[in-house]
């Protein structure tokens, strides 16, 4: 178990260097140049050269992406051409302000996947089953940008209950879990809930839906176990794969999403992710898809290690 | 006579669904205590539904069940709830065919069966776990300790029918069901798990019932045989009886195919033509179109139960007839 947690450990320093590759290249394959932005419209030649190789864009590609490495790799992802502010700690704070959008997210959207997607599955073929199916596909299909915008119209305009834009006093950069901050939580964390939510019912449903048709459960019902009984055998039984789809959806939550945070202006990843793309902010946006990237590969090996904990039919050595 | 362990009466099932079945039609069927029945007959007789019945394990809501069932003097088809689930594993307990199906997959070997113990006895968990111990030893399960830890894709198909079987026993059931218990298994295995259920069965007195398509596994372990068609028992005796005195024609072509020459194991399906489908419930004998003596009698009525001895019967109009040809 101690060596294949090392392994994969050790696994994980090619991937994310693949993906730092990637970021690396995506940028510089995207057409245009990335100094426009910042450089004065009547810049003269030897001005322009100066501020390459202040960005460091002089350098071959191969060296550019060592030094770049290099310098992530001690936190330093460089300065944000728009603002001038170190990418880091703009990506910081924005993680910070996903991670609380995507914490609640998951507490709305897993609890009810999980109860809607269980009592479906329990309950196959009923009134309960079609009702919870039809409402995880709605969830999976409406647009959720769309089913925002709704939100915002009914809770904010018309009815006036909740805020509609932002992360609450003081902006970015000063959350907190106080009533005054969590009522702009609200909207943006139901919207972003509910396609999670639609796919861990969808999948525990069908879940649940298999285990109950397989013979061991007439085999504990054979045995004298009631419902209850035969329940914790079922949960038992679909947790592993449950687990790894709410991993999968936490890895996408806490990526931030970047047409649900603009259209609530909440100043997260993919917000910042927006705007690094129409400003051009090369070193913003390679910084940001770095660590995101990350996270989601982090996210994935917590998940696996979790399901080799706790299902005895892996065995991982 | 003394009162029998199981005492089945008039028993129909029947399914519905998206095609009506007529599984079980009122079937007789007794066994005394103690004693091990081995169930014959061809693929979809009835045999599992039969078994099934007597632990209530059918979808009640596709399932209409009629007629009488009693064991140990429970009426069975009357239980439900906690006395239903008392009676399931309390008083009697069922062997499934494919162990690997029937054990949960992430459960612990020890944990199932004293899950088990736990339900019907109330005891504490280590205490459970000692039962557990104890009853992986009775199956002879070399080093149970260990066992009781290991999960089921961790041991050999042979170790986990007898860890099936000791779950199976945890609680001391009087009454054990075991649907074709070593048919998924390797011949010289099938021999040590038949051999382990009689000797435990021996050992705790409870009465057996048993499916099987093998008469040789039949006349080797069990001490009375019934013959079942279309969802009735056509006949049914002591083995003796059945072996050497069979007197329907059904019994008699299965001995016939299965007893001399025949591959050892092989599956009951020597008799030329198909059983019926069982959309309707039988208004005739089921076996009148595969039976070489069918006369008008026998595409009219059911056949009358003729009762050659006692514990002995037949369902067949020429019983007494073919008795006296002998
Ligand atoms: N749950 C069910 N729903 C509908 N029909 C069923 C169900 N279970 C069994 N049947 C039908 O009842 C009939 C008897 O089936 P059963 O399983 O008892 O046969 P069997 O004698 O055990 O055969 P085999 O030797 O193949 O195991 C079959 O026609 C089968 O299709
Ligand atoms: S009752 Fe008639 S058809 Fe049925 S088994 Fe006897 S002889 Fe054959
Ligand atoms: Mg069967």
């Amino acid at each position: 178990m101690l060596a294949y947690l090392l392994r994969r450990l050790v696994y994980v320093v090619p991937v994310a260097l693949g993906v730092s590759l990637i970021c690396f290249m995506l940028v510089h394959i995207a057409p245009g140049d990335p100094l426009v932005a910042v450089m004065p419209l009547d810049a003269t030649a030897e001005q322009e050269a100066e501020m390459r190789a202040a960005y460091g864009f002089d350098k071959p590609l191969p060296v550019q992406f060592g030094l770049w490495v290099a310098k992530a790799a001690t936190g330093d992802l460089g300065r944000s051409i728009a603002t001038g502010r170190p990418v880091a700690g703009e990506v910081m704070t924005a993680v910070g302000n996903t991670l609380v959008l995507a914490a609640a997210a998951s507490l709305i959207g897993f609890p009810l996947g999980l109860l809607f997607g269980f009592v479906a599955g329990y309950f196959r073929d009923t009134g309960v089953d079609r009702a919870v199916t039809a409402l995880a596909i709605t969830g999976v299909s409406v647009p959720n940008y769309w089913l925002g915008m709704v939100l915002v119209i009914v809770f904010s305009v018309t009815l006036g209950w909740l805020p509609a834009m932002g992360a609450g006093p003081g902006g970015s950069r000063d959350w907190g879990w106080d009533a005054e901050h969590l009522r702009y939580l609200v909207l943006p964390a139901v919207t972003l809930a509910v396609v999670p939510m639609g796919i861990v019912a969808r999948t525990v449903r069908a879940l649940v839906g298999d285990i109950l048709s397989q013979e061991f459960v007439q085999a504990l019902y054979a045995k004298g176990l009631m419902h209850g009984g035969v329940l914790r055998h079922v949960v038992r039984n679909a947790a592993p794969t449950a687990l790894a789809v709410m991993g999968l959806q936490l890895g996408y939550l806490l990526g931030g999403s970047i047409l649900i945070e603009t259209v609530f202006n909440w100043p997260g990843t993919g917000f910042l992710l927006s705007n690094a793309i129409f400003q051009r902010d090369l070193p913003l946006l390679q910084g940001t898809i770095l660590v995101l990237a990350l996270f989601f590969v982090a996210v994935n090996l917590l998940v696996d290690l979790a399901q080799t904990v706790i299902d005895p039919r892996i065995k991982r050595t | 006579m003394t009162k029998p362990l199981v005492d089945i009466r008039d028993l129909s099932v029947t399914f519905s669904g998206e095609r009506t079945v007529h599984a079980v039609n009122g079937l007789d069927l007794s066994l005394p205590p103690g004693e091990v029945l081995a169930i014959l007959g061809e693929s979809g007789s009835g045999k599992s539904v039969t078994l099934k019945t007597l632990l209530r394990l059918l979808p009640p809501r596709r399932t209409a069940i009629s007629g009488m069932i009693a064991v140990d003097g429970v009426d069975v088809l009357s239980l439900s709830g906690r006395r239903l689930a008392d009676y399931r594993g309390g008083t009697v307990s069922m062997v499934f065919q494919e162990p690997m199906l029937a054990l949960d997959p992430v459960y612990s070997i020890g944990d199932q069966i004293a899950e088990a113990v736990m339900r019907h006895e109330g005891l504490g968990r280590r205490a459970a776990m000692e039962r557990a111990l104890d009853m992986l030893t009775r199956v002879r399960i070399p080093s149970p300790e260990r066992r009781l830890k290991v999960f089921p894709h961790e041991m050999s198909g042979g170790m986990r029918q007898r860890a099936m079987i000791a779950l199976a026993l945890a609680c001391r059931p009087k009454l054990l069901l075991a649907d074709e218990p070593t048919t998924a298994l390797d011949a010289t295995v099938q021999i040590q798990i038949l051999l382990l259920l009689r000797e435990l069965q021996r050992e705790f007195g409870m009465g057996v019932i048993f499916v099987t398509h093998d008469i040789g596994v039949a006349v080797e372990v069990a001490d009375r045989i019934a013959v079942m068609y279309a969802g009735n028992v056509v006949e049914t005796g002591t083995v003796a009886e059945v072996i050497r005195d069979a007197r329907h024609p059904y019994t008699k072509g299965l001995l016939a195919a299965n007893l001399h020459g025949a591959v050892k194991g092989a599956r009951l399906e020597a008799i030329r033509g198909a059983p019926p489908a069982l959309e309707r419930p039988p208004e005739a004998c089921s076996f009148a179109p595969r039976c070489d003596f069918a006369d008008e009698r026998c595409r009219t009525a059911p056949p009358p139960m003729i009762v050659p001895g006692p514990g002995r019967r037949v369902a067949c109009v020429l019983a007494d007839r073919l008795e006296a040809a002998e």
